[in-house]
């Protein structure tokens, strides 16, 4: 299993029926692939839709129709739509009860930088800060490390997202949630030690007794 | 509400004028009036929207052609040209919190002097702002936003300028025709009035200054 289908299906697992979610764009959008047969999961597109549904089919493309990075996506049965000042509302209003967003930092107290590379990177952040502020449930998806240094960091050195913790963390090693402020390692990928996870990570991290391994 | 041609619509914006589009990613963009925008060469606009979209594409042509003097946005990140001219400082860019630039808009709108929001606390964007604490959370004063004209892209209007919008082509477009001086607004496709219900309207007709069947 490559590392971005182990952070799509771990996450999966935190889908609960009825939920409204919002997906980022890149791995978090793969966890749409991994919703429990017969569960109701309610995505939203922040660009103003509720019922996104799956890349539509060669040719049946609607150029009015799309997901927040302006790709084509389908509306399911059920979807609705409305503008953005309501979408934003769903978003800050505690209405969205989980959003899965990418990262490029999380440092052991939670803290997320995702948004922006000084000097290098400079897309504007969009959505991301309402979502990491606003929802209810803060997922990270992200690869551990970058060109071998860890993306779980002691301190971010990068520009924060928000200044609310993330609620969890889950990455292709390992599932880190943040008790009491304090990144806790909780569970690990299958094949992965927890001292495999301790030396990819420079973040300081909390190991409990009995670390679960992903029931990928 | 008056109809006219797109190139005398176009024709009423000066050089200078602050111009809130509607769009995202160039869905849901009067692409008829970005072009017409291009062809008489407005000069020295501030354009206000959720983005730039991609490069020569919706409010991409504008910033193509460099008629953008300040963008007050929440994403540049697809397209190269407006980071190449804001790193070049050709052109001012405003970077703005998405879910705050709507509400900034909508308090415009709304006859508000702004907003009060948690998203950016703790971050650069709270640089220069004022903060105030609520119920003991903490908040960022966001002022309101208007401009001298909304740009509207509309699925279905009546001849009264009654709009509807489409699935994701919605976004900015009914909020900003609540913020701005003059609102035009192109749309896709006209009929009789009355076939649209009341209940189906999102913006009512007194809002549109001039509509323009030519999305």
């Amino acid at each position: 299993m490559d590392a971005q289908t182990v952070i799509a299906k771990r996450i999966a697992l935190e889908l609960r029926d009825g939920m409204l979610v919002n997906l980022g764009i890149g791995i978090p959008t793969r966890v749409s692939n991994y919703v429990p047969v017969g569960m109701r999961v309610y995505f939203q597109s922040e660009n103003g839709l509720i019922g996104t549904g799956a890349v539509p089919e060669e040719g049946m493309h609607h150029r009015l129709l799309t997901d927040a990075g302006g790709k084509p996506v389908t509306a399911l049965p059920g979807a609705s739509t409305f503008d953005s000042a309501m979408s934003f509302g769903l978003i800050r209003g505690g209405h969205l009860a989980m959003t899965v967003l990418g990262g490029l930092q999380v440092d052991q107290s939670g803290h997320l930088a995702n948004w922006m590379i000084p000097g290098k990177m400079v897309p504007g952040m969009g959505g991301a800060m309402d979502l990491a502020s606003g929802a209810k449930r803060v997922v990270i998806a992200m690869q551990h490390s970058a060109k071998g240094k860890s993306k779980v960091v002691k301190a971010c050195s990068l520009p924060l997202t928000s200044a609310r913790p993330i609620d969890l963390l889950v990455s292709e090693l390992a599932v880190i949630a943040f008790p009491g402020g304090r990144a806790t390692l909780v569970e690990t990928a299958p094949g992965v030690s927890v001292q495999q996870v301790l030396a990819a990570t420079e973040a300081e991290l909390v190991v409990p007794d009995k670390v679960a391994e992903m029931a990928i | 509400m008056r109809t006219l041609s797109l190139a005398d619509a176009v024709a009423l914006i000066p050089d200078g004028a602050s111009l809130m589009i509607g769009g995202f990613m160039a869905v849901g963009t009067p692409e008829s009036m970005v072009d017409e925008l291009v062809r008489q060469g407005k000069r020295d606009l501030t354009v206000i929207a959720n983005d730039t979209a991609l490069p020569g594409v919706g409010i991409g042509k504008l910033v193509r052609a460099r008629l953008v003097k300040k963008a007050i946005v929440s994403h540049i990140g697809l397209n190269p040209e407006t980071q190449a001219q804001m790193i070049a400082g050709e052109m001012e860019v405003d970077l703005v919190p998405q879910g705050t630039l709507i509400e900034r808009i909508r308090a415009g709108g709304f006859g508000l002097g702004g907003i009060l929001t948690a998203t950016g606390v703790g971050t650069v964007v709270e640089e220069g702002k004022q903060k105030v604490t609520v119920a003991g959370k903490e908040y960022l004063v966001e002022p309101a936003l208007r401009a001298d004209f909304a740009l509207v892209h509309a699925f279905l209007a009546d001849y009264l300028g009654n709009l509807t919008y489409a699935l994701t082509g919605r976004n900015f477009n009914p909020v900003i025709a609540m913020a701005a001086d003059t609102v035009i607004a192109a749309t896709e496709n006209v009929v009789p009035v009355g076939l649209i219900s009341p209940d189906h309207v999102i913006t009512p007709a007194p809002l549109v200054d001039y509509l323009i069947a030519q999305s």
